[in-house]
């Protein structure tokens, strides 16, 4: 095995983002992806919604990340999220004892996402990472949660500095018992206001 | 409709959807040409150029706005993104991933059915590092891509080239301490897309990359030395900087080729965003 290159200048220059174009289909969406919760859970509470472009048109063929602190606080996640069979290779699933923290769903045909999942401690949000097709860099935003953020209220740096309008795009809306529904506006359509998409320089 | 065409005897294309014929002979009038999509990439690299003259800082990434890739008119984001200094933030931690979300075979793409798929056998080999040059150890990287003729196994991909039987186009491993990963695979083909008129895909592998902080999360394409089809993609010209859009493409390393087996590709990839050490670095006090 030949050694590899020697050591890079110390800031090298990134890799370029890419779409991740219309076929990840087959690869990266897993079985279970959206169930962070252990099946049954008491607390668990339900995330959903659609994905909408500039035309106001459901986005079909986006990939919706998450990820999350525990209910603990801690940041750590673990690993078996996309746990595998070794005989057959096929998703076993996680296994419901360890929160992993991480969330990997498809919207479907109607543009709609859902995933299951406990509040996360310390952090009033969810974090959020949108791929599509048409959409050359990824993006990131949150999903405030309602009965987290009002603890906090505009004590987080984020919303503090947005104006209402804005702030409101990154607020999930109760509806009903343990379900938010949170929509991610691509572009504004000329009704909707536009999801602020954020930066982390 | 279906119809079949047959030359000499042989039985050349059948034809399920109407869509495809004209996609085959290009009747679509709505789309662009080839030379109205050169035109448009050529002006966003003169504005580039002009950018950087005027004192702008390099473009690493692809710009969201980019009408040549004609599918991001109504999908990127009009607003500013705005920027996140917070040091509490969740998104400078990450999910993490193990031994238990990778098999053996994930890395061998050549191995996932019970017989050799057909191309030209390679393996892909390179370093995750961070903007730091610091190796990415233990993340998972997951790939996908079309076969040796062009084809994804995606029922959504009705390109009328043959699918493999042997041959999947998916897979994934952890990289080691050093940030190293290796797949074995076929080279894709490239592909006709329905961006504009005689649209092709230079061949490529998807990548899908983890950091330590989820604000590093990365998904890209590799692409191959000296692919005539370079200029006239959309999506590799949407990095309108010159030496980034060298980043994306693989080094061909003959001391990676194996005798009589297969030939070596290097592609080293660097994570743009905050990496999570701050934990280490003791900047947590």
């Amino acid at each position: 095995m030949p050694e590899f290159a020697p050591k890079l200048a110390s800031k090298p220059a990134p890799t370029p983002a890419q779409t991740i174009g219309p076929f990840y289909g087959y690869a990266l969406p897993f079985t279970g992806g959206g169930d962070i919760a252990p099946t049954g859970h008491p607390d668990a509470i339900t995330l959903h919604g659609y994905v909408y472009d500039g035309a106001g048109a459901p986005v079909p063929d986006a990939l919706l990340e998450f990820w999350q602190p525990a209910p603990d606080g801690s940041r750590t996640g673990a690993p078996g999220s996309l746990r595998r069979d070794p005989v057959t290779g096929a998703v076993l699933g996680r296994h419901g004892v360890d929160f992993t923290g991480f969330a990997r769903v498809p919207t479907d045909a109607d543009g709609h996402y859902t995933i299951r999942t406990l509040p996360p401690g310390n952090a009033s949000y969810i974090a959020v990472c949108i791929f599509a097709r048409g959409l050359l860099h990824h993006l990131f935003t949150r999903a405030y949660l309602p009965e987290l953020t009002e603890l906090t209220g505009v004590d987080d740096p984020l919303l503090a500095s947005l104006e209402p309008r804005r702030r409101a795009t990154l607020m999930a809306t109760a509806e009903g018992e343990r379900v938010h529904h949170f929509d991610v506006r691509l572009q504004d359509d000329g009704v909707h206001e536009e999801t602020v998409f954020l930066d982390f320089p | 409709m279906v119809f079949t065409s047959s030359v000499n005897g042989r039985v050349l294309i059948k034809i399920k959807a109407e869509g495809r014929q004209q996609r085959m002979t290009g009747l679509d009038q709505s789309q662009s040409s080839q030379s109205q999509i050169n035109a448009e990439i050529a002006a966003a690299q003169e504005a580039y150029a002009k950018e950087l003259a005027d004192g702008a800082s390099v473009r690493h990434h692809p710009a969201r706005d980019y009408p040549p890739y004609r599918s991001s008119v109504l999908r990127h984001p009009k607003k500013p993104l705005v920027a996140v200094g917070d040091p509490e933030a969740v998104e400078l931690s990450g999910p993490v991933f193990g031994v238990t979300d990778v098999t053996e075979l994930d890395a061998d793409l050549t191995r996932q059915h019970t017989g050799e798929p057909l191309g030209e056998r390679i393996t892909v080999t390179g370093r995750l590092l961070d903007r730091n040059g610091k190796p990415v150890g233990g993340q998972l990287v997951e790939i996908w891509q079309a076969n040796a003729s062009g084809r994804y196994a995606h029922q959504r991909d009705q390109h009328p080239a043959p699918l493999d039987p042997n041959f999947t186009g998916v897979g994934r491993c952890l990289t080691g301490d050093d940030g190293s990963y290796t797949f074995t695979t076929i080279k894709p083909g490239p592909y006709p897309w329905r961006n504009h008129t005689n649209a092709w895909r230079p061949a490529h592998i998807h990548f899908s990359l983890f950091g330590t902080a989820f604000a590093q999360r990365l998904v890209t394409q590799m692409y191959f030395p000296g692919d005539p089809l370079f200029p006239y993609d959309p999506i590799l010209q949407s990095v309108t900087d010159e030496s980034a859009r060298g980043r994306l493409v693989a080094t061909y390393d003959h001391d990676l080729s194996r005798p009589e087996w297969s030939l070596g590709y290097r592609w080293d990839i660097v994570l743009d965003g905050p990496a999570a050490t701050w934990i280490e670095e003791g900047r947590d006090a």
